[in-house]
């Protein structure tokens, strides 16, 4: 499994911080010093492996982030750099471009995007899309109930039954608009 | 409405508060300023807290969690998060549950209050709540709350929809590492899962089922029979075409891949059935996997773990091992990485195998990247063979010149480890020591140089060559501290061999006894010389008395002026040399004379060789006591120095001192070479009255034997052995021999003397460690021998059972 999940900036500034074991406070405190000092000592162009205490730690740089994921011995390394590579495109694509100034300024963006990708310590889903699109309804659903609506739509769940319909009233199912009028929307509303 | 729909960009509009206080921190120019900025918030913040829901309490927290992950406090939000958990509204769900993850671990006392949110957000009927709450236990999950809702997990593992089921699989995961037992609840839904289609389902599933088998053998064997059902699922996987939702440049769901491989390496391991079941289908992946890109790579690097891992058949290690050759000759720094680990797990096996790639390996010493390096210096040490000895140490000593800092600790102690036990000759193994000694000689362990010397002492045809190399290798540098002392012990000890300027094996170099002491000298004087080192000098300086004619004089200014030293080491052996030249110039050639040669691994090195005989009965103590190297003969004189120098000379009272007078290595300072040496003079010194019970042993003619006993640890006895004379005759030569069962280790420490004068004027004693892990019934036989009234006498005595303490 996957111990933490670590992304700071050149400067050592923490962006991210991911563990999937419970660890106390200052330990915590003391991990990403260490992981700091260790990955940012590194030369360009050298090895993205690297050893400490009984752990991999796989780390890559993108733009100006340095993404640092410590792993148990018994897993593949060249499988980490391709899910530190994933989660990147994720990002990527949620915010269309991303930068480092992204991921400061949404930073609770990023952690709801890690957590649709990563459960656990382990892969939650590996198919990109559909956490694409699990991200794109979770936001509509906070977006649509930003408005003072404080109760969901529990009933149309048994009157439609499925998800692809639950989806659909969601969004514009609760004006009383009729389900066949949301063609257009039917197009973007993906089944799960 | 509609039209807001459609309009609306893939991310949801951020939050402008949240936004506007990331704004105000980053603009803070000063630690000081960023400070003020945040204590601010933090305390509008709480003041938010406090207040009744006003509608922005997801922006308060998130705000809150910026905060924290600079670095600051935050747990006053914790309570906030519990509340916000338990709102009916999902975006204050979403951050309380986001909060709870960062400022909650199982340890808090908050997070048992959250137990309940959670139980009901199992059941709720959005999906996206559903999913907040198995990630946060997923997340944090204690055992208590694992075990109170482990049923709802298997409830949902079984009857919901996909993404639900993903999540739900990997809970259980995590459910399971921390409450073992919960296992055999989930692993009927977990096989029934694998029928699944939905990837991420698959996923998990596969997940859930390793992480079951490794923890308990016999699920383990229930799982064997979805061997072929994963089998099915990779051929899937690898001949289906093109599938959009899953490629990653050209490899088809390489983390479902990967998983079930190493699945099927836990499923196939000592197994042969299915072993062979697998068989075709590693091959398959490993022949048409696409490997110029990482994930390709992933995968076959995954296959190639299984394929050794399991009982393959020979052809299949092969094409592994070869994808492993492969992977050494490609650019990519980590492929080659990781081909180096994978072929250090099976040098041990498959030894020939890894040895055809032995060239590539050693070429990677040569590689920028110090992980690379140190790879490379692992795997190419377990190469070394008795074969490829001379060009591999060519290759590891080029590597130890210029290799960094961190490795070449380990890279000079592999180096001296692969000498020992291939090399071709004598004169080689010296070489190589010295070679490295020169080199790296300050990164060697501290007993290299006892090693060095015990090593020189047993090549008595090269002591010339030795001399000679080292006494040219003093004179260009006396910075390596180890090196020097070597040089300094031989040049005391062979220098008149030096001084004889003939030499077959290297070109005599023309010394004159003033070069020599000069070059001592310097190193007694130099800044750089370590206390231990100027030891080893002043005594090599002594010793050198009895091998020169003419500079006898030089040498005892040079004892003298040492008296007087700061260093007390130094000046206590100045001191007893210039004892030794005043008081006992008589004995001082015998005292000094050549060492023998040294036994390598001999527990009971002292005086004796009855002692050396009883140990060869039993199983060699396995402890290298390398720190007393002490030959037989100066023992004896040290006993007969020791009825000599009784209570007259003031420094020679203290043990240390009635030690140092033996002129034995002076051994680097470290305190166990002195605690040795004590023991050594074992009944000398005054030993501890043990209030252990004695018991009579033997007793005939008039020779008694008593044996006390205390026990050290739980496997450890510390025997003592008594002897008294109560005849009217003296008895010399007295010897005691020990023998044991066989798993018991003994070392015999040396006795006090060897004559037992007559009416039991005095005892000698000899205490005998012994080490019974195996704890066994503990026997020991006695063999006592002795001369009385010119003729030997001998006898043997059973020990059954020792008074225990």
């Amino acid at each position: 499994m996957m111990r933490f999940l670590l992304l700071f900036s050149r400067q050592g500034k923490l962006r991210l911080q991911k563990w999937f074991t419970p660890i106390p406070e200052r330990e915590k405190k003391k991990i990403i010093r260490d992981m700091t000092t260790m990955v940012l000592a590194r030369q360009p162009r050298s090895c993205n492996f690297l050893h400490w205490k009984d752990l991999k730690i796989i780390y890559k740089r993108y733009a100006s982030l340095y993404f640092c994921l410590a792993i148990e011995n018994q897993e593949n390394e060249l499988l980490a750099l391709e899910v530190i590579h994933r989660y990147v495109e994720l990002l990527d694509k949620y915010f269309g471009n991303v930068c480092e100034l992204d991921i400061i300024f949404n930073f609770e963006k990023a952690y709801f995007i890690l957590d649709e990708f990563l459960l656990g310590g382990e892969i939650q889903e590996t198919s990109k899309q559909i956490v694409n699109r699990c991200i794109e309804s979770s936001d509509m659903l906070q977006e649509y109930y930003c408005e003072g609506e404080t109760d969901f739509p529990g009933t149309w769940r048994k009157y439609h039954g499925g998800v692809y319909e639950q989806t659909c009233i969601l969004t514009c199912g609760l004006k009383g608009i009729e389900i066949t009028a949301g063609e257009e929307y039917r197009s973007r509303m993906y089944c799960i | 409405m509609l039209q807001r729909l459609v309009n609306t960009s893939n991310a949801m509009s951020p939050s402008v508060p949240l936004q506007e206080m990331i704004r105000a921190i980053r603009s803070a120019r000063t630690q000081c300023e960023e400070r003020g900025v945040i204590q601010r918030e933090c305390a509008a913040i709480r003041a938010q807290f406090r207040q009744a829901d006003n509608g922005g309490r997801s922006h308060n927290l998130a705000k809150l969690l910026y905060v924290h992950m600079l670095g600051y406090p935050a747990h006053f939000g914790q309570m906030e998060c519990v509340r916000m958990i338990a709102s009916p509204r999902y975006s204050e769900k979403r951050v309380g549950y986001l909060g709870a993850m960062m400022l909650l671990d199982e340890k808090q006392d908050a997070s048992l209050l959250i137990t309940n949110s959670i139980k009901n957000d199992l059941s709720h009927s959005n999906q996206y709540v559903q999913s907040l709450a198995l990630c946060t236990l997923a997340c944090m999950g204690s055992a208590e709350m694992c075990r109170d809702l482990a049923p709802e997990i298997d409830r949902l593992l079984r009857a919901s929809n996909s993404y639900i089921k993903k999540k739900a699989a990997l809970c259980a995961v995590h459910i399971v590492r921390k409450v073992h037992e919960l296992g055999e609840l989930f692993a009927p839904a977990a096989r029934s899962l694998l029928a699944e289609k939905n990837h991420g389902v698959l996923h998990g599933a596969v997940v859930l089922i390793t992480e079951l088998c490794e923890r308990n053998p016999e699920t383990l064997e229930r799982f064997r029979k979805t061997v072929p059902d994963l089998v099915q699922i990779m051929k899937g996987l690898v001949i289906s075409g093109y599938s959009p939702e899953h490629d990653v440049a050209g490899v088809s769901d390489p983390f479902l891949q990967v998983r079930i491989l190493r699945l099927l390496r836990i499923l196939g391991r000592n197994n042969e059935a299915a072993s062979d079941a697998m068989n075709d289908l590693l091959a398959q992946v490993a022949t048409n996997t696409d490997s110029t890109k990482t994930v390709g790579n992933a995968v076959l690097y995954e296959t190639v773990l299984t394929v050794l891992d399991i009982k393959s058949e020979s052809g299949l290690r092969v094409l592994a091992v070869n994808i492993l050759g492969r992977f050494l000759l490609n650019n990519d720094r980590n492929i080659r990485y990781i081909a180096m680990t994978s072929l250090q797990r099976i040098v041990g096996t498959d030894h020939n195998a890894v040895q055809r790639h032995r060239g590539t390996i050693v070429d990677c010493l040569k590689d920028q990247d110090a992980s690379v390096k140190r790879r490379a210096l692992e795997l190419s040490l377990a190469l070394v063979s008795a074969t490829n000895i001379r060009s591999m140490m060519k290759e590891l000593l080029l590597f130890l010149s210029s290799c960094p800092l961190e490795l070449r600790s380990q890279a000079a102690s592999g180096i001296f480890n692969a000498a020992e036990r291939y090399a071709p000759s004598q004169r080689w193994h010296i070489d190589t020591i010295l070679h490295v000694l020169t080199t790296a000689g300050g990164d060697v362990r501290d007993e290299t140089v006892p090693n060095l010397i015990q090593l020189i002492t047993n090549t008595s045809e090269l002591h010339c060559y030795t001399v000679h190399k080292l006494y040219r290798a003093l004179l260009s540098d006396i910075s390596q501290q180890s090196l020097v002392q070597v040089a300094c012990w031989c040049i005391g000890e062979y220098g008149d061999l030096l001084l004889r300027g003939e030499c077959q094996e290297t070109e005599p170099v023309q010394v004159t006894e003033d070069d020599v002491l000069d070059a001592l000298e310097t190193v007694l004087q130099s800044h750089m010389s370590a206390p231990a080192t100027r030891g080893f000098a002043l005594t090599a300086t002594m010793k050198l008395s009895t091998r020169i004619t003419d500079n006898v004089d030089r040498i005892r200014s040079i004892v003298s002026i040492y008296g007087s030293c700061i260093d007390v080491e130094l000046q206590q052996r100045a001191v007893e040399y210039n004892a030794l030249f005043k008081k006992y110039d008589h004995m001082r050639a015998a005292v000094l004379e050549r060492m023998p040669v040294i036994e390598k691994n001999s527990p009971g090195h002292t005086n004796g060789e009855s002692t050396r005989e009883a140990v060869k009965e039993v199983q060699p103590a396995k402890v290298k006591q390398a720190e007393t190297l002490l030959p037989q003969q100066p023992a004896n004189q040290v006993c007969d120095l020791l009825d000599l120098l009784g209570g007259s000379e003031e420094p020679l009272q203290s043990n240390p001192a009635v030690g140092s007078t033996v002129p034995v290595l002076p051994i680097s300072t470290s305190s166990t070479a002195g605690g040795d040496l004590l023991d050594l003079l074992g009944g000398l010194e005054p030993t501890p009255l043990t209030p252990a019970p004695t018991v009579t042993v033997y007793e005939k003619s008039g020779v008694t034997l008593t044996l006390s006993s205390e026990k050290q640890s739980d496997s450890g006895l510390t025997v003592t052995l008594t002897a008294s004379n109560s005849t009217d005759s003296d008895i010399s030569s007295f010897t005691l021999q020990a023998a044991v069962p066989k798993s018991v280790q003994l070392h015999m420490k040396a006795p006090s003397g060897d004559s037992l004068p007559a009416r039991g004027a005095a005892k000698v004693t000899q205490m005998v460690v012994l080490s019974n892990p195996n704890k066994v019934n503990l026997k020991m036989r006695i063999r006592i021998s002795y001369t009385s009234q010119g003729s030997a006498f001998q006898d043997t005595v059973q020990v059954d059972s020792f008074p225990e303490h």
